[in-house]
């Protein structure tokens, strides 16, 4: 379940400390569709995305572009501001308590060989996977995505063929914002969520991208995967309760060790 | 300018005599997360070294006086040396990995918050301090235990520590190694090719930095009598430090004073009219937009921009 979810967080490359918590806004979102509106999760993670696509191309548009010139301080700090925005407003919206979303998917469950699933884990992993899909189609196949990738290769050479840069740019943020959104209202059924959670899914986001190399397709799936056992390993043997530990020390440890991941090429 | 200084400086230690305790109390936490700020400043502004973990060395300081105060009787005045010699360490271990294998930017603002959150994780699970349920100090009044029955004594000293590390700070900035440490900032190739050995003066910063922070957490301890892990190792507090150098003027002087005496107050008054019945968060999302706008519009902070102000009109 959790590559599936990974995948969608390691192709995003912005690096962006507001990722988790914009994951959580998607969570309550769902949340919010499914208890106000009676829309389940697996339908409602549409509008969550198309609404994460919005804030995230807000945020980019109005907010990062003014200082993209600006010493690189400046963009973190910016960042660390929205995500504290963000998690403190879904924090007075919602209260500080942990939700979950009900789906009439959750109960259902199959024999799969010889494993015992229920029907909503599957169905997450496999809109998760066809959500990447479509995401390696768009990058590879269309000319929008093209210039993304021409604009993340060489800026100077993107602009010089004409490319909106700024567009692009804005765009990338949105759809990146969108896969959060996408895949947070996919695994509320799934995973409990709180606003103060956002820090923790940043961390595993930055965990899996870095682990995997930035931008690297195949090395996010590993990444995910690599992560996901890690940190489940790190709760049989240790306790529950330690499991942030292991992924914040696995953090520290592919920092130093290899900053450019275990797939990515060597960042110059 | 310096006549200034003074005057503000007998104000401040004049004022106790006419304030009630509530308004001591307030001033009390515009000193102290001052001087957080200016030992933040030393590393963050001047070497340019975001460090967005500052709360693991204010809960280790913190925990260390504590525990030494409880278990071995030692006193917190110097307990509060030994917390800052133990933050210290852990700024030189967190440096030395770091700045060794040349973390930037970015990365390196990851790596301080993960050493931060693996100090929390690891009290929380540690029962023999207390663990979740956080560690509790026995008020006794002894003002040798670093306590005190009236709230004066921690204004002066917070006062105290304030000065201090505003004067490390200006000390810094005259000598050599403050200029290192700007140019560290600016342009940290030009100045390796210059000759400047970088490695030791952020490390440097990095020391005087976590020490000061340290020795804050002692401070904290015996002033709140409660230390849980998730406020003071917390990525909160972690932020409470950093946005006041931020919004005042990181990098200058007074800015981290300028910045503590505008937002200690303001943080102040929307926990007490926002705090109750679910709007806890409101003062955390009121200082994201106000990260966001300072970032947007004064880069620089509000000292520098003020100082611009106070010149223009001197020289009209």
């Amino acid at each position: 379940m959790a590559v599936g979810l990974t995948l969608i967080f390691g192709v995003m490359r912005v690096v962006n400390f507001a990722h988790g918590d914009m994951m959580v806004w998607g969570m309550y979102l769902a949340w919010l569709l499914a208890t106000r509106a009676g829309i389940d999760p697996y339908v409602g993670f549409v509008v969550c995305a198309a609404a994460l696509f919005v804030l995230g191309y807000l945020v980019q548009r109005v907010l990062v572009d003014r200082i993209v010139d600006a010493p690189h301080e400046m963009q973190i700090l910016l960042m660390l501001g929205v995500a504290l925005v963000l998690e403190n407003s879904a924090l007075v919206a919602f209260g500080p308590d942990p939700q979950r979303v009900r789906s009439p998917l959750r109960a259902a469950t199959v024999w799969l060989g010889p494993v015992f699933v229920d029907v909503a884990r599957l169905v997450t992993f496999a809109l998760a996977m066809l959500l990447t899909l479509a995401l390696y189609l768009f990058l590879t196949r269309t000319d929008l995505g093209r210039t993304m990738r021409a604009a993340a290769d060489n800026l100077y050479g993107a602009r010089v063929i004409g490319a909106d840069v700024r567009r692009v740019y804005a765009v990338a943020f949105g759809i990146g914002a969108a896969c959060v959104g996408a895949a947070g209202a996919l695994v509320s059924p799934i995973l409990p969520f709180q606003p103060a959670g956002g820090l923790g899914l940043s961390v595993a986001s930055f965990n899996i991208v870095i682990i995997g190399g930035m931008g690297s397709l195949p090395g996010a799936f590993l990444g995910g995967l690599l992560v996901s056992v890690a940190e489940s390993l790190g709760a049989v043997f240790l306790s529950p309760s330690m499991k942030e530990l292991v992924s914040f020390s696995l953090l520290i440890l592919i920092l130093l060790v290899r900053p450019a991941g275990l797939f990515g090429r060597t960042v110059t | 300018m310096r006549w200034l200084a003074l005057a503000a400086l007998v104000l401040l230690l004049a004022l106790p005599a006419w304030l009630d305790s509530y308004a001591i109390s307030v001033f009390i936490l515009i000193f102290f997360y001052a001087f957080l700020g200016q030992a933040w400043n030393i590393l963050g502004g001047y070497a340019g070294q975001l460090s967005a973990g500052h709360a693991a060395f204010v809960g280790i300081g913190a925990y260390a006086s504590a525990l030494l105060s409880a278990q071995a009787g030692l006193t917190p005045w110097l307990g509060m040396l030994v917390g800052g010699t133990l933050s210290a360490g852990l700024g030189t271990l967190v440096g030395y990995l770091g700045f060794r294998f040349g973390l930037r930017g970015f990365y390196f603002v990851l790596l301080t918050v993960a050493f931060a959150e693996v100090c929390r994780i690891v009290t929380l699970n540690t029962d023999a301090v207390g663990g979740a349920l956080g560690y509790y100090i026995t008020f006794t009044g002894n003002p040798r235990q670093f306590q005190f029955q009236d709230n004066r004594a921690y204004y002066y000293i917070a006062l105290g520590l304030m000065l201090i590390a505003t004067g490390v700070v200006a000390a810094m900035e005259r000598r050599r190694f403050g200029a290192f440490l700007i140019a560290i900032r600016e342009d940290e190739q030009a100045c390796e090719a210059l000759g400047v050995n970088t490695f030791r003066y952020k490390m440097l910063a990095m020391v005087v930095s976590s020490f000061l922070t340290g020795v804050g957490g002692t401070f904290y301890a015996f002033y709140l009598f409660s230390l849980q892990p998730n406020s003071v190792f917390g990525i909160p507090l972690s932020v409470e430090i950093i946005i006041r150098p931020i919004v005042g003027g990181a990098g200058t002087v007074l800015g981290p004073i300028l910045g503590s005496f505008i937002l200690s107050p303001l943080a102040e008054a929307s926990r007490i009219y926002l705090g109750q019945g679910g709007w806890s968060g409101a003062h955390l999302v009121a200082y994201g937009l106000l990260l966001i706008a300072v970032v947007l519009f004064l880069p620089r902070g509000a000292y520098p921009a003020l100082r611009r102000l106070w010149l223009r009109s001197a020289a009209r």
